[in-house]
């Protein structure tokens, strides 16, 4: 028995609502929404509509005391019945595949949930193997889940849902954090899935045109409310497109373009030369024989430049940027300033002091939350200008210029661990841009900063370094992110998978 | 071999050893267990570099605990060797525990055999997945204050003030990821009911026979102290 056996769950939502626990208004209400058994729906809506929240409480997995707490309202009925996690015939998988898989060894983590389940012994074997053959896994059971690569992993957490023979699919955001070849891997598996399967699907997803071709449904949810558009989705963007594109929602045919033209590259202002970069020591990592991230690379970042570093995952862009950064050395070659930036410090970048280097060379993490250092926006922003010496009330005013360039006013008391996604990113952009004289860095460095952004923050983000750009100022960004990429990039510095890279 | 036996087994080892010396403090008793485990070694099927790697420390610690009880206790020379040596005979066997035991494994034993109860069990197995993840994180926050502009430059006081900072912002992640990865748990029906389990943990005659040489050993080193003479108590 495969997927092809199962038959899928009828849900129904008669004015159901939910409200978190300590919070006065409500994610959702009033939500009237029924799908039929073996029906694939494509949950669509402005970030903070309450797209994982409903998927979650189709699992099972909201209440008074259930992973996800709060209160609900209405009813929510799975084959007419309240859902019950697990045993109510419902899976869910949602988008950090890190945080996915519980097992140290592939077949072990997709019999977890057939274990939790009750299912005999050994009926469970038959049923992981079939679950790892429906999502195309390439390897045996035995295959440590720590060797995957994120598109495996995913593919992995899949299976394990299968394995539960789930009559309702719920997919949040599957390919989320995954590189391109990693999401193109589990958007084919759920192609095949919805192809194949019986099982009723809800996916949530915002790369919208790619998983459009796999639905049959587009159901439109408004923040605080209920459904606010309902149909198949030729009709639903007809209707809608406009207004939900206007809401960051990437709606096909109505994505942002990145600004036209390119920089004119100036001066070089970092020269790297022959870096070599081993793999960081860690749990599990011999001290000796130490893989080669990076091997033989040279890269000049340009003023007056965009310089993007592309590359498979696993590639060493990550670590090439904290190269560049100064953040880190070497462990072979040279990372030196020049131009303008030699005037401020001669040595290798990697030697200058943490201050002077912060107002220098800006980095942005792709875990904007790595770099937050105080407890609100505002003292985030003022820290640096504060610490170079800038009186209070100049630094005030040069942290009020960076919230409103990066739409963060009427957020400066908030912790910055409280802010959404997109605002968290504008934050860690601000936080680097803060530090420089004349009110920014020479050079800004960002590790994936467009990724899982909605269509309005991704657009802010694209016209800023565009900006910075015309400013003079080198950017140099590690990204998968083909709408930059295409047209925007002034040079490309492409890194093999543990290979040389090649300047182009 | 040590891998091969339930791990189940082998911790029920250790702690019977724990048991048996925790309580005397001359030096034969745990010197006949430690030459019964050292003869062991060889055989427990650990490579030889991870052997290199975690005896020298546990070697210096059980030094270390000697030299001090003859410097600074009162309890003569004897006493002092005895606490070093009673160290190393209880330490040893735990870590051969660890180290010959596969995590998977250990869980599956601890629930199937010692009927620990499945929710802390699977619980810490899952956490030990986080470890490495947790090490990049810690990683990466270093980075991101020397992009801030932060760092101790050999100043204890900033020193103290830069590591805190980190711990905190460690914990809201790793809180965060454990969170996640309980949620992910439960949606696969963890804790909904009985559970079954793939992997059956086996206990063979070699498992039994274990626990019979580690109690054997245990005696004859009462025994062999006793009759010497030797044997002296903690609290006499």
């Amino acid at each position: 028995m495969s997927a092809d056996a199962l038959q899928g769950a009828r849900v129904d939502l008669i004015g159901w609502g939910w409200r978190y626990a300590g919070r006065d208004a409500w994610s959702l209400r009033g939500v009237d929404l029924s799908v039929a058994p073996g029906e694939r729906v494509l949950l669509l809506g402005p970030s903070g509509a309450g797209k994982s929240t409903l998927l979650h409480a189709l699992a099972g997995l909201t209440g008074p005391d259930a992973a996800v707490t709060g209160e609900s309202e209405g009813e929510l009925l799975l084959d007419g019945a309240p859902a019950r996690r697990g045993r109510g015939g419902a899976a869910l998988v949602g988008q950090d595949p890190q945080a996915q898989l519980v097992m140290a060894r592939a077949g072990d983590d997709a019999a977890f949930g057939p274990e939790n389940l009750g299912v005999p012994p050994e009926e469970i074997g038959p049923r992981v193997r079939a679950a790892l053959a429906d999502v195309g896994f390439p390897y045996g059971t035995d295959r440590s889940t720590a060797a995957l690569s994120g598109g495996e992993q995913q593919r992995l957490a899949i299976a394990g849902a299968l394995a539960m023979r789930p009559r309702l699919l719920l997919l949040d955001e599957p390919t989320a954090n995954l590189d391109p070849a990693g999401a193109a891997l589990v958007r084919g598996v759920v192609a095949d899935l919805a192809a194949r399967s019986g099982a009723t699907l809800v996916l949530v997803e915002h790369r919208v045109a790619e998983a459009v071709g796999l639905v049959d449904r587009v159901v439109v949810l408004e923040p605080g409310g209920g459904v606010a558009a309902d149909g198949p989705p030729e009709r639903v963007f007809a209707s809608r497109g406009a207004d939900l594109a206007a809401r960051g929602v990437w709606v096909p045919g109505r994505e942002p373009e990145a600004p036209r033209g390119h920089g004119r590259p100036g001066e070089a202002l970092i020269e790297a030369r022959a870096l070599r970069a081993l793999e960081p020591r860690g749990p599990g990592v011999p001290s000796r024989g130490r893989r080669a991230v990076l091997d033989g690379v040279e890269a000049d970042v340009r003023a007056s430049a965009v310089t993007v570093l592309t590359g498979p995952n696993g590639a060493g862009k990550s670590t090439l940027l904290g190269l560049l950064g100064g953040l880190a050395r070497p462990d072979g070659g040279r990372v030196r300033p020049a131009g303008a930036l030699a005037g401020a410090d001669r040595r290798d970048l990697g030697r200058w002091p943490a201050r002077r280097l912060a107002g220098r060379v800006g980095t942005v993490f792709q875990h904007a939350e790595d770099q937050f250092v105080t407890g609100s926006v505002r003292d985030e922003l003022e820290f640096a200008p504060l610490r170079a010496g800038l009186g209070a009330r100049r630094a005030g005013a040069w942290a009020a210029e960076l919230m409103g360039r990066l739409r963060l006013e009427g957020l400066a008391d908030a912790h910055p661990f409280t802010l959404s996604g997109g605002e968290k990113r504008r934050l860690s952009v601000a936080t680097a841009l803060s530090a420089g004289p004349e009110h920014a860095p020479d050079v800004l460095l960002l590790d994936e900063p467009t990724f899982g952004q909605d269509a309005v923050t991704w657009a802010e983000l694209a016209q800023l370094l565009h900006g910075l750009r015309h400013e003079g100022r080198a950017v140099v960004a590690a990204t998968h992110d083909e709408r930059l990429l295409d047209g925007f990039a002034d040079a490309e510095l492409r890194l093999a998978a543990g290979e040389r890279g090649d300047p182009c | 071999m040590l891998t091969r036996r339930n791990p189940a087994a082998k911790l029920v080892a250790a702690l019977l050893v724990a048991v048996a010396l925790a309580p005397v403090v001359d030096p034969v008793t745990p010197g006949v267990v430690l030459a019964a485990v050292a003869v062991l070694l060889p055989f427990a099927g650990i490579p030889a570099r991870a052997a290199l790697v975690l005896l020298p420390p546990l070697l210096l610690a059980a030094g270390s605990v000697a030299v001090v009880n003859l410097l600074y206790g009162d309890a003569g020379p004897m006493a002092a060797l005895g606490l070093g040596v009673r160290l190393a005979a209880i330490a040893l066997p735990c870590v051969l525990a660890v180290l010959t035991s596969d995590p998977t494994e250990t869980a599956d034993a601890l629930v199937q055999r010692l009927k620990v109860p499945e929710r802390p069990a699977l619980g810490v197995l899952a956490a030990l997945r986080l470890v490495p993840l947790l090490a990049e994180q810690w990683r990466m926050l270093t980075l991101a204050r020397r992009a801030r502009g932060l760092e101790a430059g050999g100043r204890p006081a900033a020193a103290v003030r830069l590591f805190a900072g980190k711990v905190f912002a460690l914990l809201v992640r790793a809180v965060r990821t454990g969170t996640q990865l309980a949620a992910a748990m439960d949606a696969r029906g963890f804790g909904t009911g009985p559970r079954t389990h793939a992997r059956s943990s086996v206990w063979t005659w070699a498992d039994t026979a274990l626990l019979a040489a580690t109690a054997a050993v245990l005696a004859a080193a009462y025994v062999l102290s006793l009759w010497l003479g030797a044997w002296r108590p903690l609290f006499a």
